[in-house]
């Protein structure tokens, strides 16, 4: 026994990532089918939106790169889905500048989808910076920060825009955040002009925003690329989330054996410590 | 063609990245640089296309709104670090950003973290329900919590109580940031694989 554990422990992790490759490539290959559960703030969110009525806005802030692409874009395309499925008004901004090019490739990609006008039943505003002082700002006028949409043309050539100045306008906000911005959108825009909030994180941040969605600060949390796999499922429309759940849950039990393992083979190490020292 | 093209190119640069899992190399050291290049490119042009030129210059030219010139000049001092002999100028740029930081930051604290989170873990503990043990464990997580962060008086006999279930309440929120940091980084893998299966390998074979 001591020889098998002095060999683990030996291991080269290369061995390791080879098999965390394999975990995840053969699920992806096979497609098994995993039941898909939708958590509670999940399930929360999509209520939230699908509480709308045909015509109501909603912002959605992308603050996000290509980084968290494989968590946050899934998420974001079911919503634009959600959305025109529902004919809700998308008004996209960006907070981060390298999530504007994402943003724009999903909302044109969804809105060829369902045949939707642009500027009539969606805009996209793209980046600005500073984003405290705007986030503040559109609590008075969204003209102050942004005269223009992501193109450089005036957003009151588009009649999506005609009756939207600030958020007393915007039935419900989205925020796709993989770093603070989030906290910034429940301070300012949640907590000063009651704006109604969803927050959609990468899994690194969602356990930091559990206490918002516990204080009902935020209406709905959806956490990660299982988050995003939530939504999918929720709007009935499986994609790319979903399909990589099988391999997510796979990995996770090859992890957990690893901690046993790792666990198992501290607790020999230690024992037979001691017992070479002549402790306990 | 271009499409087909962008696909190769990032499943290289993808493949350049993971050899370095194997060990370093020269193929991980020039998707690094490049990563990092063009990164700090498309900021630049972005900055200038879509922030200097619609909102500083254009304005200017077109409405003469000289007044921007002022944010401008305390943006163009930032810079003043790079050069000793002036670089206190870059002080009152620096001033008035920490300024409205903080200006903003303490009321927005206040109004959207202390009072609101406050307010949530001031429960009813009435009826014997689920609710009531939830809400139980959380004004117990919260007491314990600020307990075991209590260093005015030494931490014996309740204080020591408090402060150990304060501790196993932290763990188990690192235990929980632990694992949604795992879920985080193998969907990460997954998206990259994701890629490299249906838009680079499975494409090839179909058009063969």
């Amino acid at each position: 026994m001591n020889d098998i554990i002095k060999k683990l422990t030996a291991i080269d992790r290369r061995y390791l990532f080879i098999i965390i490759a394999l975990v995840v490539v053969i699920p992806l290959l096979f497609k098994p089918k995993f039941p898909i559960i939708p958590k509670k703030p999940v399930i929360d969110a999509y209520k939230a939106v699908d509480s709308l009525s045909a015509g109501d806005n909603v912002m959605i802030s992308v603050d996000y790169d290509a980084a968290s692409m494989p968590e946050l874009q899934p998420f974001l395309e079911a919503l634009l889905r959600h959305c025109f499925k529902k004919e809700l008004n998308p008004i996209m901004l960006v907070q981060w500048q390298l999530g504007a090019p994402l943003g724009t490739r999903a909302m044109e990609k969804i809105a060829k989808e369902f045949d939707v006008e642009y500027g009539v039943d969606y805009i996209n505003l793209g980046y600005r910076p500073g984003y405290t002082a705007q986030i503040v700002g559109i609590g008075k006028e969204i003209r102050d920060y942004f005269i223009t949409d992501y193109k450089g043309d005036l957003i009151d050539s588009f009649s999506v825009m005609d009756d939207i100045h600030n958020y007393d306008d915007i039935d419900i906000l989205v925020g796709l955040e993989a770093g603070a911005t989030g906290n910034i959108w429940v301070q300012y825009a949640g907590a000063r002009y009651n704006q109604r909030i969803i927050l959609a994180l990468t899994a690194v941040s969602a356990p930091d925003a559990y206490f918002f969605y516990q204080s009902g600060q935020i209406e709905g949390l959806v956490g990660g690329m299982k988050g995003s796999a939530d939504y999918e499922t929720l709007i009935d429309h499986p994609d790319v989330a979903v399909a990589g759940m099988a391999a997510q849950s796979f990995v996770h039990i090859l992890i957990i054996v690893f901690i046993i393992l790792g666990n198992i083979a501290y607790f020999f190490e230690k024992r037979n410590k001691g017992k070479t020292l002549g402790g306990k | 063609m271009g499409a087909t093209l962008g696909v190769w190119l990032a499943a290289a640069l993808t493949l350049c990245i993971y050899s370095f899992l194997y060990k370093d190399n020269p193929f991980y050291k020039f998707a690094e640089s490049l990563y990092v290049g063009i990164s700090a490119g498309y900021w630049l042009v972005y900055t200038y296309a879509y922030v200097i030129e619609p909102m500083l210059i254009e304005p200017i030219k077109t409405n003469q709104e000289f007044v921007l010139i002022i944010p401008a000049f305390f943006g163009i001092i930032m810079l003043s670090r790079w050069f000793p002999k002036i670089a206190w100028l870059s002080r009152w740029s620096i001033a008035f950003t920490v300024g409205i930081g903080a200006g903003l930051g303490v009321t927005g604290y206040i109004q959207g973290f202390l009072i609101p989170q406050v307010k949530a873990t001031i429960l009813p503990l009435t009826g014997m329900n689920m609710l009531t043990l939830n809400n139980l464990i959380i004004i117990i997580g919260v007491i314990t919590t600020l307990v075991y962060f209590y260093f005015s008086k030494e931490h014996k006999g309740m204080l020591k109580v408090g402060s150990r279930i304060g501790v196993t309440f932290i763990m188990i929120a690192f235990g929980a940031s632990f694992g949604y940091t795992v879920m985080a980084r193998i969907s990460l893998l997954i998206g990259r694989f994701y890629f490299l299966i249906y838009d680079w390998i499975v494409p090839i074979f179909s058009k063969g």
